[in-house]
């Protein structure tokens, strides 16, 4: 049962990465690609870490693995901030779609 | 189980050879830096597997570092480096 959890959230990490990597390539302005690499930085290394803490051997290496987690969310937090709020000092406009 | 893990590393280490390629071509200094934050979080993914995979529990810890040091490179990079000129040929 919990082999079977495992698997399917390190299925799930290996998708949100790819989803990552793909916005990363494709948002048009620097803006969204902060909201791609969000994606890859929460929910991706969020659901491989909970997956290879339920396979860990003991509790403390299992409370290892998840301390990576909060490590990870509050750098990409601080991290995403300080580089919108840059994009925006330096004037660089939000991408809009052309139309009438 | 040992083979999913070892080839989800593998998918991410193609997702990272990707993302390599993209901070090579990406026009501005914005968009390197970001794909160099991705690799740092996709390296920590691939540590931690690497380090289940083969019991090495030692890779935890590097991965652990790789963490830190993507995020001080990146408030480096917003705070003192990004100037806003698109043309970085320094």
């Amino acid at each position: 049962m919990i082999e079977w959890l495992s698997m399917a959230l390190l299925l799930v990490g290996a998708f949100f990465f790819f989803a990552g990597t793909v916005g990363l390539l494709r948002f048009p302005d620097v803006y969204s690609r902060l909201h791609a690499l969000a994606k890859a930085d929460n929910l991706g290394l969020g659901c491989v870490l909970l997956a290879l803490a339920l396979q860990a051997e003991s509790i403390a290496a299992a409370l290892k693995l998840l301390l990576i987690w909060p490590l990870v969310l509050a750098a990409s937090a601080g991290v995403g901030f300080a580089i919108a709020r840059r994009a925006h000092t330096l004037g660089i406009a939000p991408w809009r779609k052309e139309g009438p | 189980m040992n083979t999913l893990v070892l080839a989800v590393a593998l998918f991410l280490l193609a997702n990272l050879v990707v993302a390599l390629i993209a901070a090579a071509r990406g026009p501005t200094p914005a968009d390197r830096m970001l794909m160099a934050l991705l690799i740092g979080t996709t390296g920590t993914g691939i540590l931690v597997l690497l380090a289940h995979a083969m019991h090495l529990s030692a890779l935890v810890d590097v991965a652990l570092v790789l963490a830190l040091l993507a995020a001080i490179g990146g408030i480096a990079f917003a705070k003192r480096a990004w100037h806003g000129k698109e043309d970085d040929h320094d």
